[in-house]
């Protein structure tokens, strides 16, 4: 079962290790992590996907409230909460393939970002299942590379997290 | 008023009462000492032989007298020494704040000479560290520190300061006294929680409480022995509860888990309603999940909510203030006079008493219980092994904070250090440390410092000539091979005291032990060594062997 965590912390050197670090100590197992800046510079907002029952999750949400560092951990509504995560995909596109290519793009309302003789690259943002449909039909042309942001997730409506 | 970092330290040391600093200098620190030598008026330091003595120092320290113990080292191999007694605070919630130099700023992460990631390092073993480069962020930092050492649940908190931070001079603003942070423990139950928490106390049949080193850090036991005597419910204790309850009180039924009482562990098997306070429920405690407990509802109350539902799935959680729940129990319920349920309990303890063997061999539990009739009021330390359990069973502890072992990390070499920090603490009482040969020759360098001092601790070696407990493991479960545990190599502990300028005493009989003793209480200003002779095959009993149940134990 997968849980989603927003958690705010301070922006401090070593923030990010002290997080990570007590995943891995204690065996928790983290999907995704994506952390950065919010609108309060002295705060970061740090968005984790962590597999595991009920059990774990309520130990992981206890454990990262004990760091001194951790100024709110809260866990997401999956149903009431927004879901993004951004991919880049590098994929084969000579001439014969392009315009398909750029067809499957205009459905999922991705961007084409850099283009080359062989190559063009894409960009797409949505929820996690999005970005793995777009994933797999470009997947025949062969992907060259291709980079993932971790989902980053708000509540809906007026609820905020402190 | 402008200062330089190191007398910026020194101040902050002051201004949080610190008496007693334990530590070893080195170029990175070379400031902070030298402004301790100039300013450093009122802070006793206490030079130990090996950082190592110092952590384990500070902590015994801060055992026993629930201050805030204070060591520092320098940096690289200063401050690695470190981590085995920041790692035992840890694990057993003692406040302590380590101070270790670090390089110049400049030469951070450069593999500079005695350069280390400590902060790095002590990451997954202190409740929270602090790098400063900045000599502006010092005194903050160090107020910090001593807040989050000290505030809710304790535990150490370690300073990295630069080299050039300790030179540079910033402006020293007076501590206003104040708390920076919200540490505090909260109140996390409802008034229906806890009134569904008194109906089940009071309503149980066969009521256990087990009594963790939670309501000692607390300083809940006067409301423990409350809630016992009021409801007739008997008590059990972790190891680190020991001394929670006095050992002569009548519902005291001894140490729970895989060296648990045969009484205690009976108890706890049977129970309807077991009411951990101030313990986590830990694998030494527990043994095999599915054995443990299994007709009772568990009731945990704790101050750290990352306890609740951690090790076990408890029916009535109650998170916050100990004192407040134990006071909100009291208040909800009413006497109990007659229960069958404890008449029971008293009679299999009696049944079930630990005896000491009366065969005119020298046996550990008659040298502990001999000690416990001859200073009943001193406070006891130990190592880890055999030595640490006998210590719990045969000592008659009186108060809290009289045992004092490193239970959760479980660290050999910790007695000699602790006794040290212990004996400072408590000029005025005897301090013993019950230690193994093992273990005492790990850290017997600060008989050193000892000795300097003058301190009278009594350090009793039960020398069985082995390392006891795995040699016992070895016995029981591994068909007697004993792999590298035998210590047939000295030294002679009594030469040993002797070339260290203290007092060396061997005793190979029962009749020696009583003028043993004697001659050691009588030393009031240089440490005394016994050394214990005795049978390499002495065993601690009972033991739970590995993944039985707590009610499967071997008690002969």
């Amino acid at each position: 079962m997968k849980h989603i965590l927003s958690v705010l912390v301070n922006n401090h050197a070593g923030v990010l290790s002290r997080v990570s670090g007590l995943f891995s100590r204690r065996g928790f197992n983290i999907d995704s992590l994506a952390v950065g800046i919010t609108n309060n510079p002295a705060i970061s907002r740090i968005t984790i996907v962590v597999e595991g029952d009920e059990n774990t999750v309520e130990q992981v949400e206890k454990q990262l409230s004990k760091l001194i560092d951790v100024i709110k951990v809260k866990r997401l509504d999956i149903e009431e909460s927004v879901h993004r995560e951004l991919a880049l995909f590098k994929v084969n596109a000579d001439t014969s393939v392009r315009s398909e290519i750029m067809q499957i793009a205009e459905v999922f309302r991705a961007n084409i970002v850099d283009i080359s003789e062989k190559t063009l690259t894409i960009e797409t943002s949505g929820n996690t299942k999005k970005v793995e449909a777009m994933r797999q039909m470009l997947k025949p042309f062969g992907i060259l590379e291709d980079v993932r942001t971790g989902l980053i997730s708000l509540e809906r409506g007026e609820k905020t997290i402190i | 008023m402008k200062l330089t970092g190191a007398d910026i330290i020194i101040e902050c040391l002051k201004e949080q009462n610190v008496d007693t600093i334990f530590g070893f200098p080195g170029g990175a620190v070379l400031n902070i000492y030298d402004s301790l030598y100039k300013k450093g008026e009122g802070i006793r330091h206490i030079l130990t032989s090996h950082e190592q003595g110092a952590s384990h120092a500070a902590d015994g320290y801060a055992r026993a007298t629930g201050k805030p113990g204070v060591c520092i080292a320098t940096s690289g191999p200063g401050a690695t020494n470190l981590v085995t007694g920041i790692a035992t605070a840890y694990m057993d919630s003692v406040p302590l704040v380590a101070i270790t130099g670090q390089v110049a700023s400049t030469l951070i992460g450069r593999d500079s000479f005695q350069e280390v990631d400590i902060t790095g390092i002590t990451e997954p073993i202190t409740k929270h560290n602090f790098l400063v480069k900045d000599v502006n962020k010092l005194a903050e930092t160090m107020r910090l520190a001593f807040e989050i050492a000290t505030t809710g649940r304790p535990g150490p908190v370690l300073v990295d300061i630069c080299k050039d931070a300790t030179a540079n001079e910033a402006e020293f603003i007076p501590f206003d006294g104040k708390k920076r942070l919200n540490l505090n423990i909260r109140n996390l139950f409802t008034e229906e929680e806890l009134d569904e928490a008194a109906k089940a106390v009071q309503d149980a049949k066969k009521p256990v409480i087990l009594a963790g080193g939670g309501t000692i850090i607390a300083g809940i036991t006067d409301l423990l022995l409350e809630l016992s005597t009021k409801l007739k419910i008997p008590v059990a204790t972790t190891l680190m509860g020991t001394g929670a309850v006095p050992g002569a009180y009548p519902l005291y039924t001894g140490l729970l888990g895989m060296h648990g009482s045969r009484v205690s562990n009976k108890v706890v098997s049977e129970c309807d309603l077991l009411i951990n306070i101030g313990a986590r429920f830990s694998d030494r405690v527990i043994s095999d999940m599915k054995r443990f407990a299994p007709h009772a509802k568990i009731m945990h109350i704790d101050a750290d909510p990352a306890e609740i539902n951690k090790n076990i799935s408890v029916h009535y959680p109650l998170t916050g203030n100990t004192d407040d729940i134990l006071s909100g129990i009291l208040e909800r319920t009413k006497e109990v006079s007659q229960s069958e349920w404890a008449d029971l309990v008293i009679r299999w303890k009696s049944e079930y008493e630990l005896v000491i063997p009366d065969n005119g061999e020298l046996k550990p539990s008659y040298i502990i219980r001999k000690f416990s009739e001859m200073v009943p009021d001193a406070y006891v330390t130990t190592e880890v092994g055999q030595n640490q359990i006998w210590a719990a069973q045969y000592f008659n502890y009186k108060f809290p904070r009289q045992y004092i072992s490193s239970g959760g990390l479980g660290t050999m070499g910790y007695g000699t250090g602790a006794a040290i920090g212990i004996q400072i603490a408590k000029p005025d009482s005897k301090v013993i440390n019950f230690a193994g040969d093992g273990s005492f020759r790990m850290n017997c360098n600060e008989l050193a410092t000892a000795v300097h001092y003058k301190l009278p601790i009594i350090i009793a070696v039960l020398n069985n000539g082995t390392l006891g407990m795995v040699r016992q493991w070895q016995t029981m479960f591994y068909e007697k091979r004993y792999a590298h545990t035998t210590l047939d190599r000295g030294p002679d502990f009594v030469k040993l005291a002797e070339a260290y300028g203290a007092i060396g005493i061997r005793v190979t009989r029962k009749e020696e032990v009583v003028p043993a003793i004697e001659k050691a209480l009588a030393s009031d200003n240089v440490p005394v060594v016994i050394d214990f002779v005795i049978d390499i095959n002495e065993r601690v009993l009972p033991i739970v062997p590995p993944g039985k149940g707590i009610d499967q134990l071997i008690y002969t």
